[in-house]
């Protein structure tokens, strides 16, 4: 059976000209105790679709299901199953680590004892003990995150939705998030994360839907998504730089186009078909007219060729800019 | 950044196995989980010195102020020599905690903008619990203010004349009163996007509200044409409740109490200004609450 299920959902936001449809008819389903992998752009309806399997928000239309619980018809049995960790960290900045992770346990309704041994062991888990008795106002950011996942995984419930859990993280930090993520998923954790970074997609997810415009636009493995957009390359760096229009010549009778030429780094990228086959052949033709080769790769499309190719748009530059902010 | 990454990537123990989210039992639920972001809100008050000292200087420096500056200028019949002070004391009682309104708002406004109430709403709480955490802890933070307003009244010459009982009377009357103000507030701070457009919504409209009434100045003192909207004023039956309750100066001479209905029966017309404003207030701030999003 599947865990989340989602037929349809529709929200639209404002009226008239400017009128946003948030979510335009999505679909989804995650198995029970796998990953599904939301990618879009900033403003594609990941948060918006997150909002609405958590019943914190109420679609237009279209229907969903958590654990065969109509998040509509009975939300707070669903809230009993669910954990959420936001974007925006969600602490209470005034109380500190301990407080917060004992008020969500009362909250889930453990008695007062059971939430403090719980959030003392959950603040080991996730290396907080040191600071766990102070506001977490004067936590970084990377702390937050994790007191906030942790907060999500007080009740350890079996279904995880993480909105963009490491948006705004140094390179550093977010290589350490994804370690505890799948952690969570190793121990048998069904869970939808939102992001908008291919390197986490692909790191995290066992399946993904790319949304864009509220739509679910491709889905699949990360190989199937890869296939989707096309086959192989061949890259190859040329040693000489003299030598690179006669490599571009050879190629370009191999390969099934016109290889692009990169003067500056001496690169030749062509889309090939026939795999290690046509490597071997290639460097054949290259060695007989005695073309030296630095580098030579047959390389698969990775998840920002597939982006591209799918909304005409770049992906988001992975990692650096973004935590400079 | 910190030094808080390289710590937890490795020789983390691996997860262990959680508790199970219990179903609270019905009404008891509700108020246990209220209770719980009640204690929430307390404590975060005292975690914010500007809050602990804004709500008791505030009250302190109008008292004086009031007292001493405008004191000698407005003349109040009846009463000893601190007549004005007396008159003015459950004035500014009314006041002040009728301002819960504007703490009410930006206190949930915050929640919201924080990401807080999306929190809360994620988890098998009560749907009550946030705004019943909030208006109570804003309650007992006013028992604090109402308790230092009294004492500071006491030390420039308000007295209390009717005896225990009746002076009980009246501080849970202005309790009510402000109760209900808060949900006012609860209602505004769910409407708003910012917490600074909270304290704005929250606050502005108070000062005519606070001040067209008998809080400062006796209503006879003003237009004609504003009198009876300071008359049907909920503070003005409050505080005119407050003052007979107190045996404190009413502004009025004996027999000369206008002829309305708010200020015959002030103590029974604000109990039923409390009332309306908890029938109207509460389910709209929860219907608001239910479907709210940051």
């Amino acid at each position: 059976m599947a865990a989340i299920e989602a037929e349809g959902l529709v929200k639209t936001y404002g009226s008239g000209e400017k009128t946003v449809r948030a979510l335009d008819g999505v679909d989804l389903e995650v198995p029970a105790g796998t990953v599904l992998g939301l990618l879009g752009p900033n403003g594609a309806g990941k948060t918006t679709a997150v909002r609405v399997l958590t019943t914190l928000l109420t679609p237009d239309s279209g229907r969903a299901r958590v654990l065969g619980l109509d998040v509509l018809r009975e939300p707070q049995r669903v809230r009993e199953r669910i954990g959420l960790s936001g974007q925006y960290a969600a602490v209470d900045e005034n109380l500190t680590g301990r407080e917060n992770l004992v008020m969500v346990g009362r909250l889930y309704h453990l008695g007062k004892k059971e939430a403090q041994r719980r959030a003392a062991d959950l603040l080991e888990q996730f290396a907080l003990a040191d600071a766990a008795d102070r506001p977490t106002k004067t936590y970084s950011g990377g702390m937050r995150r994790r007191l906030d996942l942790a907060a999500a995984l007080v009740v350890r419930p079996p279904v995880m939705f993480l909105d963009e859990p490491t948006t705004g993280l140094d390179p550093r930090t977010r290589i350490a998030m994804w370690d505890v993520i799948a952690d969570l998923v190793a121990g048998g954790a069904t869970l939808l994360l939102t992001t908008q970074y291919l390197e986490e997609a692909d790191r995290l997810a066992d399946s993904i839907a790319v949304v864009d415009h509220g739509k679910v636009i491709a889905r699949g493995t990360a190989d199937e998504l890869k296939t989707q957009v096309g086959g192989e390359r061949l890259q190859l760096v040329v040693h000489d730089r003299d030598r690179l229009d006669e490599a571009a010549r050879i190629l370009a009778r191999l390969a099934l186009a016109e290889p692009t030429v990169d003067r500056r780094t001496r690169e030749l990228l062509a889309p090939i078909e026939g795999g290690a086959k046509l490597l071997v052949e290639t460097v054949r033709e290259l060695d007989n007219a005695g073309i030296a080769v630095d580098d030579l790769a047959l390389r698969r499309p990775t998840l920002d060729d597939v982006f591209l190719t799918l909304t005409g748009k770049a992906a988001e530059p992975a990692a650096n800019e973004e935590a400079d902010r | 950044m910190t030094t808080d990454t390289e710590t937890f990537a490795s020789g983390r123990p691996s997860p262990s196995p959680g508790p199970v989210a219990r179903h609270a039992p019905g009404l008891t639920g509700a108020f246990y989980d209220g209770w719980v972001v009640t204690l929430r809100n307390l404590r975060r008050m005292t975690r914010i010195p500007e809050m602990v000292v804004f709500a008791t200087i505030q009250p302190i420096m109008f008292v004086l102020l009031f007292a001493f500056v405008f004191g000698g200028a407005i003349p109040v019949s009846g009463g000893g020599t601190h007549a004005y002070r007396e008159y003015l004391l459950p004035g500014i009682f009314v006041q002040t905690l009728a301002f819960t309104t504007g703490t009410t708002a930006v206190g949930l406004a915050d929640d919201l903008h924080k990401g807080l109430v999306d929190r809360f709403r994620s988890l098998p709480m009560a749907r009550s619990a946030v705004l019943l955490g909030r208006t109570v802890a804003d309650w007992i933070q006013n028992l604090f203010v109402l308790a230092i307003m009294a004492l500071c009244g006491l030390a420039v010459g308000w007295r209390i004349h009717n005896g225990f009982w009746k002076a009980l009377a009246a501080f849970l009357l202005v309790m009510l009163f402000s109760y209900a103000m808060s949900w006012i507030g609860a209602v505004i701070g769910l409407s708003v996007s910012t917490p600074e457009t909270a304290n704005t919504a929250g606050f502005i409209w108070l000062f005519p509200v606070t001040f067209v009434s008998n809080a400062f100045v006796p209503t006879s003192s003003l237009p004609g044409w504003l009198q009876p909207v300071a008359e049907w004023n909920p503070i003005s039956s409050t505080v005119l409740a407050l003052r007979e309750l107190f045996g404190n100066p009413t502004g009025y001479a004996p027999g000369q109490v206008p002829d309305v209905l708010p200020m015959q029966y002030p103590g029974w017309v604000s109990l039923g200004w409390s009332a309306l404003i908890l029938a109207f207030f509460v389910p709209l701030a929860v219907r608001k609450y239910r479907s709210v999003s940051a």
